[in-house]
């Protein structure tokens, strides 16, 4: 069904919504929860000088890590890169640069971004080194961090399913990041593993409303396309 | 004396309640839920999203659904799905009863290290600054003493601090410490272990339980 509303689109239409030197945010928790097709997607466009935000550095060959291993992504702000070495590699020859933030001030300030805010004070990480320069706010008595709020220019987000107007729902610990992400930018992209017609989503059950949503696309396959770390230990 | 991991981790489940909802970090604190009384019922919170996170399947993981580290989990009757914002506000709110964390290092004072060790390792802080802000009852795991014998107790971290004044317990297979306003009590020592042998281990003052 064509329709004015209709955001359903093909990997060649959104590999030119990526350029390089783009702020890029991306949902997902350690792996889980990142579009892997968009991720592919993202890789073969060769787009470079990336300055990513999300909540981690995913694995090696998980999530956002695929992309940051080849050594294309310029900054990355995330809470912890622990489970890709690559990405401390990267770090530490002075090739990646890394801002960490605690998990969830991250989230709320993709969230401040995406519903018209600026920013918000906190207690949290004050006087660490993750206050970095970050202005300190005295309110009576206290003393308080200002977060500033986060735009990107693009957003990658995974969806278990989207109507064709961007209407979201998630997948149990998939969902993490993403609702967050899906409205904190200048475009969003959803890959969804179940595209259907508006109307069938029940209301009440839409995570994300699909006026956040710009573009759609089909996972190209069914659920997650790499192997677990314990799955290959197993096997 | 055993693996230290495990006592340290059998020690640890005694701290979780009947009712408690309870967050575990990733390394030792991992350990913790084989070694509960299995007649107490606890809400396991998951920062990526889970409140009643149950073991791990025997087979047939499901790829969108893992704890923090990235595990296959099961979800018990009672629990719910949510995203990460929702997750770190029931946090930093204070909902969370108790939050066993591992530690690098502890000061006398219940500063926490356990995010970075510069030049070496630079995992990152993950969620460990709010869940140290926000639990009401923040226990530390750690190993007594580093690999080279220097203790992970000190009068001050030379680590950086992941939060100030947050450890209430610190459970090593060594002792059980609490973290009080006028600062260090040693509470209990382990089974195989001397008071000389916590003293020599041990690099911050401390008073000495009534109890012991």
């Amino acid at each position: 069904m064509q329709h004015h509303f209709n955001k359903v689109t093909d990997y060649d239409t959104i590999s030119k919504l990526f350029f390089d030197g783009m702020t890029l945010l991306f949902g997902g928790f350690g792996g889980v929860g990142t579009p892997p097709s968009i991720i592919d997607c993202l890789i073969d466009t060769g787009v470079k000088d990336v300055h990513l935000i999300g909540n981690d550095a995913g694995f090696p060959w998980i999530g956002i890590g695929k992309f940051i291993s080849l050594g294309r992504a310029e900054s990355l702000v995330a809470s912890h890169i622990g489970s890709n070495p690559m990405a401390g590699d990267l770090m530490n020859q002075g090739k990646l640069k890394v801002e960490f933030s605690p998990q969830g001030i991250l989230v709320e300030r993709i969230r401040s971004g995406g519903v018209g805010l600026n920013g918000f004070l906190t207690e949290i990480g004050k006087g660490t080194q993750l206050a970095y320069d970050k202005p300190l706010i005295n309110i009576g008595d206290k003393t308080f961090l200002y977060e500033a709020p986060i735009i990107g220019d693009v957003a990658i987000v995974y969806a278990k399913k989207a109507d064709t107007f961007g209407n979201l729902i998630f997948d149990k610990t998939a969902r993490n990041t993403n609702p967050y992400v899906a409205m904190a930018s200048k475009v969003t992209i959803v890959e969804a593993e179940e595209i259907v017609e508006m109307g069938e989503l029940n209301p009440e059950e839409i995570i994300v409303p699909g006026i956040y949503v710009k573009h759609i696309v089909a996972s190209k396959e069914k659920g997650y396309n790499w192997k677990w770390k314990w799955e290959m230990q197993d096997k | 004396m055993g693996d230290a991991r495990q006592i340290i981790a059998r020690r640890a489940a005694l701290e979780v309640k009947d009712g408690m909802m309870v967050n575990l970090g990733i390394g030792i604190p991992s350990l913790v839920p084989d070694y509960l009384d299995p007649s107490i019922n606890v809400f396991f919170q998951a920062e990526n999203g889970i409140l009643g996170m149950g073991p791990t399947p025997l087979q047939n993981a499901d790829g969108n659904l893992s704890n923090a580290a990235g595990l296959p989990v099961t979800i018990l009757p009672g629990a719910s799905y949510f995203d990460s914002g929702i997750a770190f506000g029931m946090i930093r709110r204070g909902f969370i009863d108790v939050s066993i964390l591992g530690a690098l290092q502890v000061c006398s004072k219940g500063n926490l290290a356990n995010w970075i060790v510069p030049g070496k390792r630079v995992p990152g802080v993950g969620g460990a600054m709010e869940l140290a802000y926000g639990a009401k009852n923040l226990i530390a795991l750690m190993t007594h003493c580093e690999k080279d014998g220097s203790p992970k107790i000190v009068k001050e971290c030379s680590l950086p601090i992941t939060t100030f004044a947050c450890v209430k317990k610190i459970i090593t297979e060594m002792a059980v410490f609490s973290i009080h306003e006028d600062g260090l009590w040693l509470d209990e020592i382990m089974d195989g272990c001397t008071l000389a042998d916590i003293e020599d281990a041990t690099g911050a003052d401390y008073k000495i339980s009534t109890s012991l």
